[in-house]
């Protein structure tokens, strides 16, 4: 922070609201905008959820008896762009970076506030325009996918919508990817090296390499497929002499980084957790820090691995198998080092490190079944099949969403200054783990036997194995009951945390929680090991 | 240590052991119905194997530190200082390795035995010209043998069906009626959006793609009736587009193809 600056800074605070109504304002904080991204998510996180549980109630029976066909397509489309755009891309990098990368840098702020405010801004709009869809003309019904000529040929104004509100939603996603790189190469505090920074912060500049090099991409595959809707151009439009496959490759340039921007911000976050519940150093810094920078490489070049039953040649396949299948090596790697971190700790075994080890477990699952989807010949049978539904969900939600979780656990502390109950909180994980289990593992089963996925029908043999899915949906659908009662319980009238309950050594609990607005009262203290456990013992006490 | 070790030991081996026997002794896949349904299970029983050894490994290892490692109500302090381990950081860095690049040339091999390496897009006695380009999915033979001694069959997949049309009988059927033990090469070309042909006991999938004819060759080896099942979102009823491919003895789809066909139009 240069001087010059500061005067215009308190100028415009003096302006901003306080309490409550600061999250509903153009705050330039990046705590509030972090709460904001948090809780924005949280509300569209209950309206996809509400989806999921629609699409379970349908497929509890053979039949198509619970709602019109069309109207199926409709939740299945816009189930999976809220849950991907608009909750977990938006809360693992805009919420949690936002609250913590300045705190691990020693900064005030971000980079760039305003930027960041506006990045916040323009999701709750484009959200509400694309649930609104649903009530204009239909909402968009080709997939979040949306693969021409399908799109082209649905109904035109939720398509347009759909592509609008996803182009409002990736620019959002870039303003945040250059602010975060900004924010960790130059708001640095001195002396602090980049090999010393927390975890979060590398997964956080290799996500925003990611989002920076591939949203762009998306973005005008999307303007060329609206110009196909509303112009009649012909560029996937195969009656105009258009190619389909083109389009494929260009969505999947962005949309298989895409995963590694929902992921490796959770391998940053339990690089976090892990490490202060287990009284012990994160195992392998540097292994770490080149891991994910490998992910970050070979994500950009496995795209392919979406469409081995478009038309592909067979060198392209092979390529994209081995190329996927690489990318277990870098993760692989993290998950040793997690387990040897719990190695020999002094685990305190609360809700934030059960959701974590969840994490592990049903990650390791999804990445096995993800090296398997790998290799073509395997692929080839499972492909755009119950398989695949049930691979990436143990891939977002068994990984990505139990760390969000995780993190709330973690950090509710510090944002609020009460402790989440613990008792409410190992009964969240419970029923999260049981019923997220038991909802997607039979997936695995129905895909293998030939269900297909984005269907409102099925063979009814399949029926009883769909029923015991949709208990375990049932079942998740219920764990954010506990979770929602801890919440407004703890903010009200929880445990009073102290400034730093875990007794943790990340700069963020180096301050007062809830932080002052300039993060430290006094100069920002230079942690240069914040995983030294077990060596500062004297310091903590 | 010694005593450490042999626990250690008895773990491993007993998580081997238990990933053989689910892996031989739990079957995941429907019926085998095609030549490439066999070499499919073969990957599928390897791939299974390996992802059990690392999955309960994984689990166990978790659970246990969970357990051993606990904080007991009397500890305070954190645990040991330990910030890494070179050695052992590098052996499962090439560990994982070298099994994904094994588990990579064996698919590889399985992928050419299903006949996904042979080159399709050139000479092909259905194709309009020699330069068209055809996609290829899995393909079972070379381009001769396909030419010399095959069922060649036109898809054409709509909104919400299949049409076989079979240009040697000169008919067109909603069903797929193929002859057990022979190589069937079908040319496929969607009228409307994207399809995908699947016939799940067959383990073999192929988009069927406006603008852009795919090629998909198999071998079925046993009498039934099984689905053809669109596996690609091609609108509302996407869930209802199925058919039905009936093997049977050559004799008795020599009677159905001759019940069927039309004589030629001279014009």
């Amino acid at each position: 922070m240069t001087i010059s600056i500061d005067p215009q800074k308190t100028n415009n605070e003096s302006l901003q609201p306080k309490g409550w109504l600061r999250y509903f304002s153009f705050s330039l904080d990046h705590k509030v905008i972090g709460i904001q991204y948090l809780v924005c998510g949280f509300l569209f996180y209950l309206i996809g959820g509400t989806l999921a549980s629609a699409i379970r109630i349908e497929l509890a029976s053979p039949m198509s008896d619970f709602m019109p066909r069309d109207v199926y397509n409709q939740v299945l489309t816009l189930h999976g762009t809220i849950m991907i755009f608009l909750w977990i891309v938006p809360v693992v990098n805009g919420a949690f970076g936002n609250y913590l990368i300045p705190f691990y840098v020693g900064a005030r702020d971000m980079a760039f506030p305003r930027l960041n405010a506006v990045a916040f801004w323009l999701i709750p709009p484009s959200g509400l325009m694309l649930v609104a869809s649903y009530f204009v003309d239909g909402a968009a019904q080709a997939g979040w996918t949306a693969y021409p000529p399908l799109s082209i040929t649905t109904p035109q104004s939720g398509q347009i919508i759909w592509i609008l509100s996803v182009l409002l939603l990736g620019g959002s996603s870039i303003f945040g990817g250059i602010n975060f790189i900004a924010t960790i190469i130059k708001l640095r505090r001195p002396g602090l090296k980049l090999m010393q920074l927390p975890m979060y912060c590398w997964a956080m500049l290799g996500t925003s390499l990611l989002v920076v090099l591939s949203t762009p991409v998306l973005a005008g595959t999307l303007i060329l497929l609206s110009f196909d809707i509303i112009a009649n151009t012909g560029f996937f439009n195969p009656v105009l002499g258009g190619n389909v496959v083109v389009y494929q490759h260009l969505f999947w340039f962005y949309s298989h980084p895409a995963v590694y921007i929902m992921v490796l911000p959770a391998f940053g976050l339990v690089s976090e957790i892990l490490p202060v519940h287990a009284r012990k150093p994160l195992f392998g810094y540097t292994t770490m820090v080149f891991s994910i920078m490998g992910i970050v490489v070979l994500g950009l070049v496995v795209w392919a691995h979406h469409m081995f039953t478009s038309g592909t040649p067979p060198w392209m396949r092979l390529f994209f198998t081995i190329a996927t299948a690489f990318i277990a090596v870098p993760t692989g790697i993290k998950f040793f080092n997690w387990v040897a971190t719990l190695w020999g700790g002094k685990i305190s075994i609360n809700s934030a490190m059960l959701f974590s080890c969840g994490f592990i477990i049903n990650f390791v699952f999804g990445g096995i079944t993800g090296v398997a989807l790998a290799q073509v010949p395997f692929d080839i049978h499972v492909h755009d099949t119950y398989f695949v539904v049930a691979h990436f969900h143990y891939i977002v939600y068994g990984g990505t969403v139990f760390i969000i979780f995780s993190s709330i656990y973690h950090w509710f502390p510090k944002v609020t200054g009460k402790m989440l109950n613990e008792k409410l909180g190992i009964l969240h994980f419970i029923i999260t783990f049981i019923g997220f289990n038991l909802c997607f593992a039979p997936q695995h089963w129905l895909g293998l036997n030939g269900m297909p996925r984005r269907v409102a029908e099925y063979d009814p043999q399949f029926q009883f194995v769909n029923q015991i899915s949709s208990l375990g949906a049932l079942l998740m659908a219920i764990s954010t009951i506990p979770f929602l009662i801890n919440v407004f319980l703890s903010v009200r009238n929880g445990k009073d945390a102290g400034d730093n309950p875990w007794n943790a050594l990340t700069p963020e609990w180096l301050t007062s929680s809830p932080p002052p607005v300039e993060n430290w009262e006094g100069e920002a203290p230079l942690v240069e090991e914040p995983y030294g456990y077990g060596k500062e013992i004297s310091e903590l006490k | 240590m010694l005593n450490k070790n042999i626990y250690l030991i008895l773990i491993i081996s007993l998580v081997f052991a238990i990933s053989f026997w689910i892996g031989f002794n739990v079957n995941l896949l429907p019926a085998e119905a095609s030549i490439n349904a066999p070499i499919y299970d073969e990957l599928f029983k390897i791939l299974f194997i390996i992802g059990l050894i690392i999955f309960i490994g994984m689990t166990i290892a978790v659970i246990y530190s969970l357990f051993k490692f606990r904080k007991r109500s009397d500890q305070i302090g954190d645990g040991i200082a330990l910030e890494g381990n070179l050695s052992l950081e590098i052996v499962w860095t090439i560990i994982p390795s070298i099994i994904v690049l094994l588990i990579g040339l064996y698919s590889y091999n399985i992928y050419d035995r299903m006949g996904g390496m042979k080159e399709l897009n050139h000479n092909h006695e259905m194709m309009s010209s020699n330069t068209e380009k055809i996609w290829a999915g899995i393909s079972q033979t070379s381009d001769n043998e396909i030419a010399i001694n095959n069922l060649s069959i036109e898809v054409s997949a709509m909104q919400f069906a299949f049409l076989f049309n079979y240009p040697k009988g000169n008919f067109i059927s909603g069903e797929l009626h193929v002859p057990v033990d022979q190589k069937v090469s079908m040319k496929m070309e969607s009228k409307d959006v994207i399809h995908a042909f699947w016939v799940p006991e067959f383990r073999i999938k192929q988009d069927i793609i406006p603008g852009q004819p795919t090629i998909l060759n198999f071998t079925p080896t046993k009498v039934g009736k099984y689905p053809i099942i669109c596996a690609e979102l091609c609108g509302p009823y996407h869930g209802g587009m199925r058919a039905s491919i009936i093997v049977e003895e050559e004799s008795d789809y020599n009677e159905w193809f001759n019940k069927n066909k039309k004589p030629e139009v001279n014009l």
